[in-house]
Formats: structure tokens, C-alpha cells, sequence
């Protein structure tokens, strides 16, 4: 029995989505192949991996995740800077924390004036987050993506409940828009055909919700997973969106990621290295060195 | 590749004779198919058929066993590229690499880190499950020495690496009734290794510099007889290790392909020199098919994320992640500390003890078996009702444990409240917050016993 390669070939490819603008805009996207397959497909973008920022100084995180921001982690400019200067970040991605209503409940105008004045400081693609709360973040997204028309930001997260308003912003100042359902392919599946009605897919990404190590993990990934095979196998064109992971965030409030430096940096390593492998294509992390990790090891 | 019912049944005697215990052949074929029947069970099969048939339906990737007893590790059968698509069966081994460069006291003390290495995970045991001793030294007696040291002091499969032929199987000698795996059996030395592997009934470790070299030894190995291989495809880092381990499942997965139908190995300690790529390496290999990963980590920070990792990755997506029905101290708790109940999904307890342990408040948190389904889910199908709930507390003797009578429930369980109001008259019955996340908020501000 002679060996032939068993390679797969897929007629079809996840869209292209275009980040940011100028020099340091990014693409995602655009592969014909499971992640990583050099081997046998097209894979013209490889993962974004952006580093968070927040807009107010974190309360209570573990001193080793803090440590690398600790000088910058009151001014979200100069945090941003950082991430770009000092640690490589091709895109970034601001969590509007501060608009909270259980917390800050800062107002939309000033959020909005924040998210300006980062898009002065860095060049690079910005991913912008509300804090999930649909009313609220429906108010603030709109004014970000008002104030900061024609950026080609990624805004997020956009949800069954008010997906038309934020859309209809975003179509209006040109921005690109994460729609999120959470752990259920068919969920992400009406969304998108909802969003599509009125909105360009190939300004969508889509975020099944993530899950940390050991806390869930392995659903993400195998949501993610049949996502990216509903659309490259299936040919399913609602399914073929990029794929967002919100992986810091996660990791960081588990307790094992509390426990040490070394242990906290692979648990968020970990988490976004599984992720990328079922096929997210883009990942936001916290710690620069679990950026570092997963480039070096998934860059040809 | 599975054959299906129709396939079998051109090769039965077509007599219907009915001894099989089916009423026709065609009935013994389907159940052939599924698993349902065996072979043995038809009296008159000619036997070239049934050998035939035999290896046409053997699971498409051979199960292997590498050391004896309850240590011993069984890696292979796999049916899926997906974990969604069914399951993953066997978990890979995790290895650790240690030279023979090493002298005695340090292959015991490294021994002795590894059996450290053991973690308790909602009923699951994590582990280290292999030694790895490699002959760096080049020499023989050195080698024959750290190997019989080592089985000494572990149960742990080991894995024999020489490059050396002679030296291998003279290591492998002394520890034969362990059953080691012993590497590399190459095209260079198969001929040689054939009647030595033979001899001490020992799996081998296949290793090629491609996967046509790869198969060529395993077709060797098998023509003498031998199937208790694991492949080495001797990729060189984490990219060339999906490639060559994605194309090994797929081959004899979806082509059926016999010569790469063998649990596979990695060697994510040559790859990275870095220990926290290798460590992440390693967990890219384990989710990508590989049978035995080695490393050369034993350090608890990175050996333990690679651990829960493995854990997650080989947990049955067919069946809710549960954990054990009790009621979990959170933070020492005291007689005036908070109790909250949820169900016993996995998801649901690490979500809910996980807020409870950043409000820093200690607590109790009653876990109910609810078959491992959620709050509604779980109250729908009478398994968290009032009913069952007071039942819990009482069994679990949770009055003897609080001075206050107050209970927080899952804030989506709205009617549970009324239903619990009549089956625990004593109690307060508090509608804590729906989403887990704000647990610490609702705690810090609204608990007092």
C-alpha cells in the first residue's frame, strides 16, 4: 500500500478582515487551511495578538501580571505606548473598564475622549471593548465610534440585544465589530445572518465567548473549532468570520494564575495556544510574555 | 476505517444457519459492524476470510501499552480528528527526560521531583507518567547502570534512549518485565532490533527522518510480527509536529492506512530551548494527536498547566463535566459564614467557588448532584427542586454547621425561592445574583449573618 500525503483542500476561505488603517494596519483572516497547515493551504495573515489596555488602573490583580504595566497602569496612553514600544504589539485592545454601571459608570463622552486620545498616542489597529452591558455599552460604542469615525476600529462586543444600533454605528463611521454568542456555534450563526441584513461580512469577527484553563476551556475550543469547520469544510459562508478569544481577562481572575509568575504566564499561554489552534485568529492576552511565547512557537 | 455491514455480509456463508444467535447473516453482519458480535461467534467462517476480516476491522490505530500495572500507560484506538466529533480516549503520557549524564543520587532525587508531580482535580488524579532515561554518556555501562537504578525507584513506565543498538537492548534486558519503550528503532538498526524486540516482548519506538522512512520500519516490524510500536516522525518544532502528526491521524484514520496506524510520539525537550516554549509546545502537541509527549520540565508552574490542559482536552464532550456532591469550605469558613448552593456541573462550581474565593469572604457552597446539568435544567428535571434541596441539607447536616438559617440560591432559580420558602420554613431564602460574576459585589455588600 503505497503512502500518499493525505492533504485536504477547501475551496472556500475565511473572509479577510481589515484592522486599523496607514502603515500599521493589520489583516486577519483570508486562510483556506486549519490553523497552523502550512503544509497543505494559504494562511496570508497570521494571528493578531493584541494586548490588552484598560482605561482605569486594575484592582487586584496578582503582582506578576501587574508588574509590566505597573508604571503606566493609571494612564492608558502611556500603557499603550508600552505595549507597542516596548513589547511588540501589532494591535491593542482598549477595555472601556471605567463605563461599568456596577462600577465607575463613567459616561459614553468621557470614554470616548479616552479611546481618542490613545488613538493619538499609538498607530497600530485598536480593538475597542465595552464591558458587556448591553444598554450601556450600546451608549458608549456609539459615541467611540462617532468620535473616532473612519479609525476602522474593531468594536465590541456586539450582542443579540443590540447588535442593530452598534452595527448601524459602526457601518455609518466605518468600523469593523466583534459579534458575540456565547458557547453555541448556531447562536454565532443567527447573529451573523441577523448582521448581515444591513452590515458587510467581512467587517464581522466573531466571539463565541471564552473560558480559561480549567475552567471551561475545552468547550471554547471545540466551539471554535467546529465553527472554523462549519466554514471551511461545510462551506458555511455565515461561518466564515474570523474568530475573536478574549483570553486574558479569562486566565487572570482564575486563582491558579494567581498562585505564581511562571504558573500565571503559561496558564494564559495555554489558553490562547488551544484557542489559536481551533482556529481563532485573533487573540487578546495580557502578559507580554505569553504574547512572546505563542509567536515564537506558531511563527514559520 | 470501519467496514460496514453490507462489506461483512459478501463475505459470510450466506446459510442463515442461525448459530450465531442472529436469525440471518445479514442480521450478524450489521452487528458485526457496530461492535455488536464477534467473529468467533460464526462457526463456519473460512478461516482466510476471517483474518481478512479480522484486520479490515481492527480500530484503525492500534492501542499500545507501555509499562505493567496500574501505572502502565495505554495510548492509541483514537477515532476522531475532533474532539467534538466524539471523543479523545487516551490521554497522551507526559515524560520526563532525564540523562544518564546524571549521576545516581541526582536520577533519584529527579525520581523523586516527578512523583511529586501528582495533582488532585475534581476527582482526578493529574501525573507524570513516564521516566525518560537517555544515554547522553554514550556509555554503555553507564547507562545499563542509571536504567537499572531507575526501574528500581519508580513504578513509572520508562522509555530507553541510546542510539547504540547493543546498549538499548543490554538496558532493556534488566527491565524487560516492565515492558519499556525502547528508542529509536530505526531503518538503519530494525534488522538488527527485530529479534531482540521479539526476544523480550518489548514496545518499540519507531523513529524516521520522514514519514516514509517511518513507515517502511513499521512495515518491517510487522511483517516479523511486531505491532507494539509508537511513531517518532522526528519533526524538528511545534509547526513540522502538527504537520507530520496531523497527516499520520488522517492517514490512518480516513485512509485507513495500517503502516502509520500507531499512537505517536514528541520530543518537545529537543525543540525549544526555552522551557516555557517547550512547556507550551508540549500542550500544542497534546491537543494534535501526539501519544507520548517528552519533556524535560519538572518544575510545578509549568508541569501543572500541562496537566489541567491535557485533562480539559481528553475530558468526554459527550458527558457534563461533574464534580463530587458535598458541601465545599471556601476559605475556612465559621458558624456566621455565608451558604449558597448550585449544582455539581463542573463549570458552575469552578465559575461560583472561584467568585466566592475573590470576594474573599469564606463560605460554604453546597454542591447537589444534578446529574452534572445546570440550574434550570436541573430544577426542570425535579433534580434541584425545594424538595431535593432540603433533602441535601439535610443529609449533609448543614443546620449543625451555621448559626444563621440563611440559604443564597442561584439567582436564575426564581421559582425554586417559593418552592423553598414552604419546604424549609426555618430557613431565609436569599435570590443570589444570576450571573457568577457578581457574586463578590452581592456578597461584600449584601451578606450579614
Amino acid at each position: 500500500m503505497a503512502y500518499e500525503a493525505p492533504l485536504e483542500k477547501y475551496p472556500v476561505k475565511i473572509r479577510e478582515v481589515i484592522l486599523g488603517g496607514g502603515e500599521k494596519a493589520r489583516k486577519i483572516g483570508g486562510e483556506n487551511a486549519l490553523p497552523l497547515h502550512f503544509f497543505e493551504g494559504s494562511l496570508p495573515n497570521p494571528p493578531g495578538l493584541a494586548l490588552e489596555v484598560l482605561d482605569t488602573r486594575p484592582e487586584n490583580w496578582a503582582p506578576w501580571i501587574l508588574e509590566p504595566f505597573e508604571d503606566v497602569a493609571s494612564d492608558p496612553m502611556s500603557w499603550a505606548k508600552k505595549c507597542v514600544e516596548e513589547f511588540g504589539a501589532e494591535i491593542l485592545c482598549l477595555r472601556l473598564l471605567s463605563t461599568d454601571p456596577a462600577g465607575k459608570d463613567a459616561s459614553p463622552g468621557e470614554a470616548a475622549k479616552t479611546v481618542e486620545q490613545v488613538v493619538k498616542a499609538v498607530d497600530v489597529p485598536l480593538v475597542v471593548l465595552g464591558t458587556g452591558d448591553e444598554e450601556k455599552d450600546s451608549q458608549v460604542l456609539i459615541e467611540v465610534a462617532r468620535v473616532c469615525s473612519g479609525k476602522n476600529f474593531l468594536l465590541g462586543p456586539v450582542l443579540k440585544g443590540n447588535y442593530q444600533e452598534i452595527a448601524q454605528a459602526a457601518l455609518e463611521h466605518g468600523h469593523c465589530i466583534v459579534a458575540q454568542a456565547s458557547m453555541d456555534a448556531n447562536l454565532t450563526k443567527e447573529l451573523n445572518i441577523a448582521l448581515c441584513k444591513f452590515f458587510p461580512p467581512e467587517r464581522i469577527v466573531v466571539d463565541p465567548t471564552s473560558s480559561a484553563l480549567g475552567y471551561g476551556m475545552e468547550y471554547t475550543f471545540s466551539i471554535i473549532e467546529s465553527i472554523k469547520l462549519f466554514g471551511l469544510a461545510d462551506r458555511d459562508n455565515m461561518m466564515q468570520m474570523p474568530v475573536f478569544a478574549d483570553v486574558g481577562i479569562e486566565c487572570w481572575r482564575t486563582k491558579e494564575a494567581k498562585e505564581s509568575r511562571d504558573q500565571g504566564v503559561l496558564w494564559e499561554a495555554t489558553t490562547g495556544i488551544t484557542f489559536l489552534l481551533a482556529g481563532a485568529n485573533l487573540l487578546v492576552l495580557r502578559h507580554p510574555e505569553a504574547l512572546r511565547l505563542i509567536k515564537k512557537i506558531t511563527t514559520p | 476505517m470501519a467496514l460496514k455491514g453490507a462489506d461483512i455480509m459478501k463475505k459470510l456463508p450466506k446459510t442463515n444457519c442461525k448459530e450465531c444467535g442472529c436469525a440471518t447473516c445479514f442480521a450478524f453482519a450489521m452487528k458485526l459492524a457496530t461492535g455488536g458480535a464477534k467473529l468467533d461467534d460464526c462457526p463456519y467462517l473460512d478461516p482466510e476470510v476471517r483474518t481478512e476480516l479480522e484486520s479490515a476491522m481492527a480500530p484503525p490505530v492500534k492501542l499500545v501499552t507501555v509499562g505493567t500495572g496500574e501505572e502502565a500507560l495505554v495510548i492509541g484506538e483514537e477515532e476522531v480528528m475532533f474532539r467534538h466529533e466524539k471523543t479523545f480516549f487516551h490521554e497522551p503520557g507526559l515524560a520526563v527526560l532525564v540523562s544518564d549524564r546524571e549521576g545516581e543520587p541526582e536520577v533519584e532525587e529527579i525520581i523523586a521531583r516527578i512523583h511529586e508531580l501528582r495533582f488532585e482535580r475534581i476527582g482526578h488524579t493529574l501525573r507524570v507518567n513516564l521516566l525518560a532515561l537517555s544515554n547522553e554518556s554514550g556509555d554503555r555501562d553507564t547507562f545499563v547502570a542509571r536504567v537499572g537504578k531507575a526501574s528500581k525507584a519508580t513504578d513509572l513506565p520508562l522509555i530507553l534512549i541510546s542510539g547504540d543498538t547493543d546498549t538499548l537492548f543490554s538496558a532493556a534486558a534488566l527491565c524487560a518485565d516492565r515492558r519499556p519503550l525502547v528508542y529509536p528503532i530505526t531503518a538503519e538498526n530494525v534488522s538488527a532490533a527485530i529479534p531482540k524486540i521479539k526476544e523480550l516482548g518489548v514496545p518499540a519506538g519507531v523513529k524516521g527522518e520522514s514519514l516514509d522512512e517511518v513507515i517502511s520500519v513499521t512495515s518491517q516490524l510487522k511483517d516479523a510480527g511486531i505491532e507494539q510500536c509508537v511513531i517518532d516522525p522526528g519533526s524538528k518544532d511545534l509547526l513540522e509536529g502538527i504537520r507530520d502528526q496531523t497527516l499520520i491521524r488522517r492517514a490512518a484514520l480516513k485512509k485507513g492506512f495500517r503502516p502509520l496506524g500507531y499512537p505517536t510520539m514528541a520530543f518537545p525537550c529537543f525543540m525549544y530551548q526555552d522551557k516555557f516554549e517547550e512547556a507550551l509546545a508540549a500542550a500544542a502537541l497534546m491537543i494534535r494527536y501526539t501519544g507520548i509527549v517528552v519533556t524535560s520540565l519538572t518544575e510545578k508552574d509549568l508541569v501543572f498547566p500541562l496537566l489541567v490542559h491535557r485533562f480539559n482536552i481528553y475530558s468526554d464532550p459527550r458527558r457534563p463535566m461533574t464534580v463530587e456532591e458535598k458541601v465545599y469550605e471556601i476559605s475556612h469558613p465559621d458558624e456566621n459564614s455565608p451558604v449558597l448552593i448550585s449544582t455539581n456541573y463542573a463549570l458552575d462550581f469552578f465559575i461560583v467557588s472561584g467568585a466566592i474565593e475573590e470576594a474573599n469572604i469564606p463560605a460554604f457552597l453546597c454542591i447537589k448532584d444534578t446529574g452534572g446539568i445546570g440550574v434550570l435544567a436541573a430544577w426542570t428535571s425535579g433534580k434541584f427542586t425545594g424538595e431535593a434541596i432540603a433533602d441535601f441539607l439535610a443529609k449533609f447536616e448543614v443546620e449543625s454547621r451555621v448559626k444563621h438559617r440563611k440559604l443564597i440560591i442561584p439567582g436564575v432559580a426564581k421559582k425554586l425561592k417559593e418552592e423553598l420558602e414552604e419546604e424549609l420554613p426555618s430557613w431565609e431564602i436569599i435570590l443570589g445574583p444570576s450571573e457568577a460574576s457578581d457574586i463578590p459585589k452581592f456578597l461584600s455588600e449584601k451578606w450579614k449573618a
